[in-house]
């Protein structure tokens, strides 16, 4: 076996793979006009997402913003400074956690779930069957739930933040002796000093959120709409939706992140 | 008229079809007959143009299919019916709202014209009764029923048929043969049908033509390839399944 051969078609199949996803994101941009018809299955789509990974996003991000504030609380105990607490656990969930987390569950769940789906209707012919009906299955199938993602990411990240700041709130008063009210003033503060209505730490996260929602659909979309070869497959497609969904919401959130507090100040 | 003139295809290593040539003319039923893995569904996907030849020509009504763009392959489409293996149903889709879907998707109609055309086709395959019904709940025989249905709701004038008895026992099987026939005899609907069903090539078609090396081997009418005493043809139907 030849290594550089192998490495080549590698990178080969890799780049190819890169493409159909860029390829299918600019395809449902361009069939977006087209929402108006399928209104009604995007918010069945959205409220499936929604329900499905809410109680999750929910416990994970209590828990998140209770370790977030534990680790953090620890060492600013030893400074005496743990007023601080609210503020940093108030800043790190809106700016990165929140978004991450939710990111990352509705990977997991919605995402997976979608590969499966679609994978399945397109080992059984269904994908072929609206072609040749003339119905497009960006337009039919991906554009609902790109949207519905695209949408429902900032609304559970915002859900993910509250809760992951109050989950730090509950270590804070417990474990580390600062007052709720000092807590929860710190935390507003930090989140409104700059005066503006949507401050940037807010507006970042969830435009990572945003961000996210459309990777983690049209990755999984096109893993669906790529998966051969029956249950194998699928299964295949399931596998492959997840992990390049995460490698992208660690990736694209580094690139949002620079964009924001390095390049654009 | 469906015309394919030395089409080539090769897929990865192998090539699946090499010169295939052969005309359906209008108004008869087509079947192309041959091993799993022959060219059989390929060579269907070439007719609707969801494969492109690497050679040769596809034309449906002297119009070349492999040269269409995008706009002109759906407006092909939406005069060919296709009936898939598994009739491939939508399965959050209702059976009614499966067959309703190309007419809601291109055809301005009002929705009870939309009802009203349903209800005929529905009624038309014997599936009037299941209406209401989602595809994990039906039988395969339903389902194929349900996927002839919805080809035939747009009044097409080509309907592909592929492997239309595929796992059906043979009372169920006779009936969709039957079907296929009544959809050529009372809509005047033309159709090309693959299989590897002895009794559905003789049930079911006026001509046959059998696949060897992607290529036709032996084509003629259903008495003359059952008189014939062509090796290729007398193994598929001596030997082909029921």
């Amino acid at each position: 076996m030849n290594p550089s051969a192998t490495v080549g078609r590698i990178v080969g199949t890799r780049a190819q793979d890169a493409g159909f996803v860029v390829d299918l994101l600019l395809r449902t941009v361009a069939a977006s006009p087209k929402l108006v018809r399928r209104v009604r299955f995007t918010l069945d789509m959205a409220f499936n997402a929604g329900v499905r990974s809410l109680p999750v996003t929910l416990v994970v991000a209590a828990f998140a913003g209770a370790i977030l504030a534990m680790q953090t609380g620890i060492e600013l105990r030893r400074f005496g400074d743990t007023a601080v607490l609210g503020t940093i656990t108030a800043l790190s969930m809106c700016r990165e956690m929140g978004p991450f987390i939710t990111g990352v569950i509705l990977a997991a769940t919605v995402g997976s779930a979608m590969a499966a789906e679609l994978g399945t209707m397109q080992v059984s012919d269904e994908v072929a069957a609206l072609e040749v009906m003339s119905v497009d299955p960006v337009d039919y199938l991906v554009l609902p739930r790109v949207v519905a993602l695209a949408v429902m990411c900032p609304t559970l990240t915002v859900l993910s933040n509250l809760i992951g700041i109050w989950g730090g709130s509950v270590i804070a008063e417990h474990n580390l002796g600062v007052s709720p009210d000092l807590y929860w003033i710190s935390a507003r503060e930090a989140l409104t000093s700059s005066g503006t209505m949507l401050p940037k730490e807010v507006y970042v996260g969830l435009l990572k959120a945003f961000v996210f929602g459309v990777a983690i659909a049209t990755v999984s979309c096109a893993s669906g709409l790529r998966a051969g070869g029956g249950a194998l497959g699928v299964g295949l497609a399931v596998q492959t939706a997840v992990r390049n969904s995460v490698i992208l919401i660690i990736v694209l959130g580094f690139i949002v992140t620079w964009f924001f507090y390095f390049l654009a100040g | 008229m469906i015309e394919l003139r030395d089409v080539c295809k090769r897929l990865g290593e192998r090539q699946v079809l090499d010169h295939m040539s052969f005309r359906v003319p209008k108004g008869m039923n087509f079947v192309l007959m041959g091993p799993s893995g022959c060219g059989k569904s390929v060579t269907l996907k070439h007719v609707i143009g969801i494969l492109r030849p690497d050679s040769g020509s596809v034309q449906v009504d002297d119009q070349d299919v492999q040269s269409m763009d995008r706009a002109q392959l759906m407006a092909l489409r939406k005069r060919m019916g296709y009936l898939f293996q598994n009739g491939a149903l939508i399965n959050w889709l209702t059976v009614a709202e499966n067959v309703a879907l190309p007419l809601r998707e291109h055809a301005r109609v009002s929705k009870s014209e939309l009802q009203q055309r349903v209800h005929e086709v529905l009624g038309l395959v014997g599936m009037d009764h299941a209406a209401t019904q989602y595809p994990p709940a039906i039988s395969g025989g339903m389902k194929l029923r349900t996927g002839l249905a919805r080809a035939l709701v747009t009044n097409p004038e080509y309907v592909l048929y592929d492997e239309p008895n595929a796992g059906l026992d043979p009372i169920i099987s006779k009936q969709i043969h039957e079907l296929i026939v009544e959809v050529r005899d009372r809509l005047g609907v033309t159709g090309l049908i693959v299989t590897h069903s002895r009794a559905c090539a003789t049930q079911c078609g006026d001509r046959i033509g059998i696949i060897e090396n992607g290529r036709l081997g032996i084509e003629g009418s259903v008495a003359e390839i059952l008189a014939s005493d062509n090796p290729l043809a007398r193994s598929f139907l001596d030997g082909g399944t029921d």
